[in-house]
């Protein structure tokens, strides 16, 4: 098949309609097993020791106690735990893995030992009889920009450029007419899925077995492998159910390291490592805080001349983790001056990593902020300002767009919206002691496709189609939205479609991450399905199977492929107090085709809803003194509760883009969250005259 | 300190020795091996855990077993026993869950709720705390906030309560 044929766009059935979860009956009944709930035969259970101390070693570690009490199997610690082989990429960048190798610590709550016990309450009563001592030495846990030290990473998150620069934007921005020069500030945020990362690994001489809470099986055991100087095949990972992720199960953490160095301790016995929600805040990766300068030069009509996005940053010491957080400044408006920077801190503190469209969510903040605040300098409607900087090519690499209808979202958003009816002047509308105000803001997220997964498919002697492939499903939707493209590919009703993921005995899959999934597997199941009625013909017989991968895309390299969208928010601020509450929010999405419209809407709803608890919520206060999350639990770390959450509503442009894959889709775990947080931010500035450049938008930020 | 204890589980008797610092959600997944309710955070703060316990919600992450000797308690996986509860239907229907972790301890909980509205409870934001309760999206998103949901599927969750709620009794 040449590449043209490979990427030929599907025949249209299934595929757009409103299929229900296909594993929902499972899952509202409790009976979808996720990471800690597999059956296995008398399990034994890990409870960490983790360091209370943000930088230096540990001394000396008193375990006899925990050694002695019945019930308690073995005590790892770095004096005995099994060795870890020492790549390059481990010892050198990645310490978060190297875990129980050398008494050196890199942050407050690192692993420093475990107790693996019969039971999880002996196992806990065990790691309190730890004795340890510390040489302690000084930490330095505080991110500000004016930091000397701060230095520009070689490349950011995905492979971005560290910095980028076009025309002369200081001079452009100095001679405009009209300029927004301002910092925002996000805070620490944590991923918080549900079910708490997970790791119930079993060492069986020479080959482990891991049921694990990840977003990606294969890359999962390609990470592991090297560490314990075996081979991915070696491992045989699990996971058909995962309960939430947005990001953070999608790179090992130190809880797989320590479950299959406890599982090697404890030879043929499972062993579970689930980490408390506690734990959850210094071992599973968080938001970096960002420090965002963001400038615009303008003539009085609103045309950008100059558009300037400095990002600062933290890290972690023992390992690198740098968010792309100007790369979408980088594609949404036109300016022919402009650059974007990123410097990092590196830390004494807990590795940052990805959360839900890392780079994107906190820039998009900053960005669509700053537009409002030019709006308002220029008098312009906020919609209309978009709309005059609309590029016609993608304008750092000139590439056309495989598709961008952000006009469209911001119009047909409008509409829907009731914007017509909004006063430009702020404090305009009181009702009943609050003022409401309504805000919009541009959301963006780039099309992704990982190469790597492979499909197989075979024709059963029920007739039905096996279709195997090492995807997951974090809540995604990935049971259901492959089937329908398997039945599609297959020419074939969805009850013909037996998928078969969440397992690396299939083959192999990328990762569920960046909205990657469904853009990088059903290329490759469309590839499968194509191939085997090429070979077989439209009604194969049993027994029949072809595999494929997923094929090249010459149109990736042609064309500037990113989805966009329109965020609205109506806001109420009360006058006295200066409670916020959102009281409508609507977003209108252009991401290509959509597979599946139940589920979609889903995703979307999902991402503004953890996007409107960003703006108001969130926040992980980290405690400079002592270099560890003091808010580190739901009583004090806040989520979006169901109270918190109003009407929201979520709608698509109905679009395919042809250039991105045969299914026209674009990816859509990411966007709903974009933008959502400056959409909430430009209405409580419309309903109270405040401007609020720090998340999260508090009562008293609003009181000033 | 170990104890003997009887619980009946989706309408099964069990009786077992539990160390009294076992806490009921434990016993139910560790012991007894019925993994729907869930753990989300083992603080009473996400609801994840919840079950039907003597007929009321209830956290088990926040209760003892041994404090329970004797209890009935319904799991998320009691209310499918005979084929989905309707509130296990609508939460499909409306697609109320995406990972689907939070979901039996949301559907425990919307099953406790509507009782404990028809039975007049009255919430924070009930007006009238002498009068019938009308469940308003208002009613049932404050009698849900004890049920965290991070995929975000609130609005959802919400649709699908008011769906059974509106439902005349069988």
């Amino acid at each position: 098949m040449n590449a043209k044929s490979a990427n030929a766009p599907l025949e249209i059935r299934a595929i757009g309609t409103p299929l229900e979860r296909i594993e929902g009956q499972a899952k509202v009944a409790g009976a979808a097993p996720y990471a800690y709930e597999h059956a296995l035969a008398e399990p034994l259970y890990v409870c960490p020791l983790q360091a209370t101390i943000a930088r230096g070693r540990v001394a000396s570690m008193d375990v006899d106690a925990a050694k002695a009490l019945p019930g308690v199997i073995a005590v790892i610690t770095h004096e005995n735990a099994p060795r870890l082989a020492c790549p390059e990429d481990a010892s050198k960048r990645n310490r978060e893995l190297w875990i129980l190798q050398s008494p050196e610590i890199g942050f407050r709550g690192q692993f420093i030992g475990a107790v693996i016990a019969e039971t999880p309450e002996v196992a806990s009563q065990g790691a309190d009889l730890a004795r340890v001592r510390y040489g302690e030495e000084p930490h330095d846990a505080e991110l500000r920009a004016d930091r000397p030290d701060l230095y520009a990473p070689e490349k950011v998150n995905a492979g971005f450029a560290t910095d980028t620069e076009q025309g002369d934007p200081e001079s452009a921005f100095r001679s405009s007419t009209v300029q927004v020069d301002h910092t925002y500030t996000t805070p620490m945020e944590h991923n918080n899925p549900m079910e708490t990362h997970t790791t119930v690994a079993r060492w069986d001489g020479g080959r482990f077995t891991l049921h694990d809470s990840t977003q990606g099986a294969h890359s999962l055991r390609k990470t592991l492998a090297p560490l314990f100087d075996l081979q991915p095949g070696d491992f045989h990972i699990i996971a058909p159910h995962v309960g939430g992720g947005f990001g953070s199960k999608g790179v090992a953490h130190a809880h797989d390291a320590l479950a299959c160095l406890a599982a090697r301790v404890v030879p043929g016995r499972a062993v579970k490592v689930t980490l408390t929600r506690p734990q959850m805040f210094a071992l599973a990766g968080y938001r970096t805080p960002t420090i965002q300068r963001f400038r615009l030069g303008a003539d009085a009509q609103g045309h950008l001349s100059a558009i300037i996005h400095d990002v600062v940053e933290q890290t972690s010491r023992i390992k690198e983790f740098a968010e792309q957080t100007a790369a979408p400044t980088r594609i949404m408006y036109a300016a022919p001056n402009r650059r974007t920077t990123h410097r990092l801190a590196a830390l004494d503190v807990p590795v940052p990593s990805w959360m839900r469209a890392p780079g994107e969510t906190p820039g998009m903040y900053a960005g669509e902020v700053a537009m409002d605040e030019l709006a308002l300098t220029c008098g312009i409607d906020p919609i209309e300002l978009r709309i005059r900087n609309e590029p016609e090519v993608d304008p750092e690499s000139g590439k056309p767009w495989s598709g961008r209808n952000l006009v469209g979202c911001l119009r047909e958003g409008a509409r829907r919206f009731g914007w017509e009816h909004r006063d430009p002047n702020p404090r305009a509308r009181r009702e009943n002691g609050w003022w409401i105000g309504m805000g919009v803001a541009s959301s963006t997220y780039p099309r992704h496709s990982m190469p790597g997964s492979i499909a197989t498919i075979r024709r059963g002697s029920d007739g039905r189609y096996a279709v195997r492939i090492g995807a997951v499903d974090i809540g995604t939707g990935t049971w259901t939205a492959l089937t329908q493209i398997a039945a599609d590919a297959l020419a074939c009703p969805v009850d013909a479609v037996k998928l078969e993921i969440g397992d690396t005995n299939h083959p192999n899959a990328t990762v569920e991450g960046g909205s990657s999934g469904i853009s990088s597997w059903g290329p490759a199941v469309v590839a499968a399905a194509r191939k085997l009625r090429e070979e077989h013909g439209g009604d194969p017989a049993a027994g029949a199977e072809a595999t494929a991968g997923m094929p090249e895309n010459p149109d990736e390299d042609r064309f500037a492929m990113h989805s966009f969208g329109a965020q609205f928010a109506q806001v109420r601020v009360h006058a006295d107090t200066g409670e916020i509450r959102v009281a409508r929010m609507l977003g209108v999405f252009s991401a290509g085709r959509i597979i599946n419209p139940r589920l979609a809407r889903s995703q979307f709803i999902g991402g503004m809803t953890m996007g409107l608890s960003m703006a108001l919520l969130e926040n992980s206060v980290l405690d400079a003194r002592f270099g560890h999350v003091v808010t580190h639990d739901f009583a004090e770390y806040h989520i979006a509760a169901n109270a918190d959450v109003p009407d929201i509503e979520a709608i698509w442009l109905d679009e395919s883009d042809p250039h991105s894959n045969p299914m026209g889709s674009r990816g859509i775990g990411e966007i709903g969250i974009v933008g959502a947080a400056a959409a909430v931010a430009n209405a409580a500035w419309h309903a109270t005259g405040i401007r609020v450049r720090d998340l999260p938008i508090t009562a008293d930020k609003l009181l000033s | 300190m170990e104890e003997r204890i009887t619980l009946r589980v989706d309408g099964v008797e069990h009786s077992f020795t539990v160390d009294s610092r076992v806490t009921l959600l434990d016993a139910l997944r560790d012991m007894l091996g019925n993994m729907s309710p869930k753990k989300g955070c083992d603080h009473g703060q996400c609801g994840a855990c919840t079950v039907l316990l003597d007929g009321c919600r209830a956290t088990t992450c926040l209760a003892l077993a041994v404090a329970h000797d004797g209890a009935t308690i319904l799991t998320a996986a009691g209310l499918a026993a005979d084929g989905p509860h309707p509130m296990q239907r609508a939460f499909v229907q409306h697609d109320a869950l995406q990972c689907g972790y939070c979901t039996p301890g949301q559907v425990c909980s919307a099953v406790g709720m509507l009782e404990e509205a028809a039975e007049g409870h009255p919430s924070y934001v009930t007006a009238d705390l002498d009068g019938d309760v009308e469940l308003t999206d208002a009613e049932i998103r404050e009698r849900m906030s004890g049920n965290l949901c991070r995929c975000g599927a609130y609005v959802n969750i919400v649709a699908a309560i008011r769906e059974v709620a509106r439902e005349p009794a069988p």
